[in-house]
């Protein structure tokens, strides 16, 4: 689906059903040099269970047009911007990484129009170590290998993906590469700079999930204990032996945890 | 400095897509000689079916066993995803109906295993896919083939048997040019000693049965995406590739391409192709292909080594002709080899003996240790005479075009003490010169 916003081009994946205004919606929000293909199975399963899906590809990723934008603060801007386009009065917003910092900015500017929250990989603050900020910023291919590294919980290293026939690092580290020049150093400072997370969770009040993985070293789960308690009665789940790309590592268990938060 | 932290190819050799098994603790990968997978409850079976989650339902469609050997040969290739499949043959024929239909057209190296030959220029053409055949080593004749239609270039790492070295990223980068993606068959080199991803190539597939298993016990074939080919590109390859950027009424209208950014392809051979083609690999199978590859990289080593005494003998006896082997000064891609395989050029190769038919009879007939069959790649060593078996359907223009004479013998030099080999051929060669 295309969508303009602000006079750009957008790219919605929409599980291949057409979007029902009559449907509730859940929109899918990426990481860092990603784009809506990393929601496949999740995304496709709502579209195909009474939701209108909506997996975007962010600015100046996978299909859409324009610049990757410069903050999470621009991120929450677009996301409304997006409702907006798409006449969308609620919805409930899922986000990945840099994804979930947007998510819960938009959500803590946007009390009456998000319903829900679904956080995956979430960390508040998310520091972004110097030797990755560096090697995003010179466009060096060091970049993707770091985060390819350290995305994936050890025993996840080697394989043994749920789905068949896909080796999952070679997946991440192509998918990465396929972004444009200058998007995933965008993309990370953005994380590193914003510091208003517990603030904007501070004003969330509508029902929010955080999905953790156990072994995550991109986003530890330590790092989101002070959110889990700004974000008032939020559902925690955390998925074992799992590292930061959880909707990979474990597909299952994360389209199980937002069915029953999201559907509930 | 911080390093990535990467799993290297021996490890990968015997880990890639493994781990014990969790129900059991089995440390191999078990065989799941299992034609079904039971669902949690009809919404589990229903969001399989539509891959909405991720699983096995059907082992046509896919079989845990399989599922570790494709991570595996992805990993030590570099790709994206795989699929196992139930010859070579099985998998280039699923590359192709994969990305086209009838009226379309491949270019494609003249320098082809007879059965893959076979396919393209007899059988292909009853289907309404066409191939024009060119001279691997000139460029200038793969761009002069290129058509409106042509849908992809195909050609194998190393000749067979001439042993032409394919200049993949000259190759590739004419597809590219032309918005089409280049599919190499990595049989004789296997990821060992060239990663075709590495230096261009978009799709790779491998006899299985060959080096990958590499003791001649089963047939299998793996088909490897490199999820770097962009399909819907402007201006290059956009609207060439509608089975797979244009929705498919076979499976509820998917758009492969908007399903997965890197595996459309693979999305598509799976869902069509391997479902209503039912080539698909036995999990026993995968298992002993598994066993394989966990020794490649030691049995790589040895092939190198014993091929390379052997061709320095025949290279020197006075009954060899010529021997055909890129890493002798004479042969024409000898610089090339050393770019694209510096481990080795693998360890089948051709040579010729000097006199008639019937001594090359003779030699092959006073062999003792080398089998007379039609296979390579097996912990032991082999022979053929290609004209008369492997390549008897190519005419006799296109044999000499692929250099093949009444008295070219190829070799497959297995992992037997170099010494013992030696000394098999020395006899034979006696042998014939003597009759």
């Amino acid at each position: 689906m295309r969508i303009e916003i602000k006079g750009t081009s957008t790219y919605a994946y929409t599980g291949s059903r057409a979007f029902d205004p009559a449907l509730p919606t859940i929109v899918f929000v990426h990481g860092a040099a990603h784009d809506h293909s990393v929601w496949a199975l999740q995304s496709r399963y709502f579209a195909h269970h009474r939701r209108n899906v909506l997996a975007v590809d962010l600015p100046g990723h996978g299909r859409s047009g324009g610049e990757p934008l410069a903050s999470v603060e621009a991120i929450a801007e677009w996301l409304a911007a997006l409702l907006d386009a798409t006449h969308i009065e609620h919805a409930a917003l899922v986000g990945h990484s840099l994804g979930a910092l947007a998510v819960l900015e938009t959500a803590g500017r946007n009390l009456e129009r998000v319903e829900s929250i679904a956080l995956l990989g979430p960390s508040v603050p998310m520091p972004v170590a110097d030797v990755l900020l560096d090697a995003a910023k010179a466009d060096e291919h060091l970049a993707y290998e770091l985060i390819t590294g350290w995305s994936f919980a050890p025993g996840h290293q080697l394989g043994g993906n749920q789905q068949p026939g896909v080796w999952m690092t070679g997946n991440a580290l192509r998918l990465m590469e396929r972004s444009q020049p200058g998007a995933l150093y965008a993309d990370l400072l953005a994380c590193h700079r914003y510091s208003d997370g517990l603030v904007a969770a501070g004003k969330v009040r509508c029902p929010a999930l955080l999905i953790l993985g156990q072994r995550d070293l991109m986003a530890p789960a330590k790092n989101a204990v002070a959110l889990t308690a700004a974000l008032a009665g939020c559902r925690v789940v955390t998925v074992p032996d799992c590292g930061h790309s959880v909707m990979t590592e474990a597909p299952d268990a994360v389209l199980d945890a937002l069915r029953d938060f999201l559907c509930s | 400095m911080t390093k990535p932290k990467t799993t290297r190819f021996d490890t990968l050799a015997l880990h890639a897509g493994a781990r014990p098994d969790p129900a059991t603790g089995a440390r191999a990968t078990p065989i799941y000689q299992s034609a079904s997978f039971v669902f949690r409850d009809s919404d589990h079976a229903a969001a399989l079916f539509n891959m909405e989650r991720a699983g096995h339902v059907y082992s046509r469609i896919s079989n845990p066993t399989c599922a570790v050997l494709e991570e595996r040969i992805s990993a030590l290739e570099g790709g994206v995803g795989a699929i196992a499949v139930a010859s070579g043959q099985a998998a280039l024929h699923l590359a192709i109906v994969t990305l086209m239909g009838a009226g379309s057209h491949i270019v494609a190296s003249r320098s082809l295993y007879g059965g893959s030959h076979n396919l393209l220029d007899f059988t292909l053409p009853r289907f309404g896919i066409e191939t024009t055949f060119v001279d691997p080593r000139n460029l200038d004749a793969w761009r002069a083939a290129l058509r409106p239609n042509t849908r992809l270039l195909f050609g194998e790492t190393l000749g067979n048997p001439g042993l032409e070295v394919l200049d993949i990223p000259r190759v590739a980068g004419l597809a590219h040019e032309h918005g089409l993606p280049l599919l190499v068959d990595s049989t004789f080199t296997t990821p060992y000693l060239m990663r075709p991803f590495e230096h261009g190539a978009d799709l790779v597939y491998h006899s299985a049965t060959k080096f990958l298993s590499g003791h001649g016990v089963v047939i299998g074939g793996l088909l490897v995406d490199g999820g770097r080919f962009d399909w819907t590109e402007p201006g290059k390859s956009a609207g060439k590739f509608p089975t797979l950027t244009e929705p498919y009424a076979g499976f509820h209208d998917m758009v492969f391409v908007d399903e997965s950014t890197t595996a459309a392809f693979l999305l598509r051979a799976r869902r069509e192709g391997i479902r209503d083609f039912g080539a698909c690999m036995a999990p026993m199978t995968a298992f002993q292909i598994l066993q394989g590859i966990e020794t490649l990289p030691l049995r790589m080593q040895r092939h190198i080594e014993n091929t390379r005494r052997i061709v320095a003998f025949l290279a020197a006896h006075e009954m060899v002709e010529s021997v055909g082997y890129p890493e002798l000064p004479q042969h024409p891609d000898r610089a090339l080899a050393t770019e694209l395989l510096p481990r080795g050029c693998g360890a089948v190769f051709s040579f010729s003996i000097r006199g008639t038919r019937e001594q090359g009879r003779k030699f092959i007939e006073s062999l003792r240790i080398f089998s007379h069959l039609a296979n390579v790649g097996d912990a032991k060593s082999l022979v053929i005479h290609p004209a008369s078996t492997t390549h008897f359907r190519v005419s006799a223009e296109d044999l000499r075009a692929a250099g093949i004479t009444e008295g070219t013998i190829r070799l497959s030099v297995g992992l037997e003490d170099a010494e013992d080999l030696i000394e098999d051929l020395s006899r034979a060669l006696y042998a014939a010169g003597k009759s």
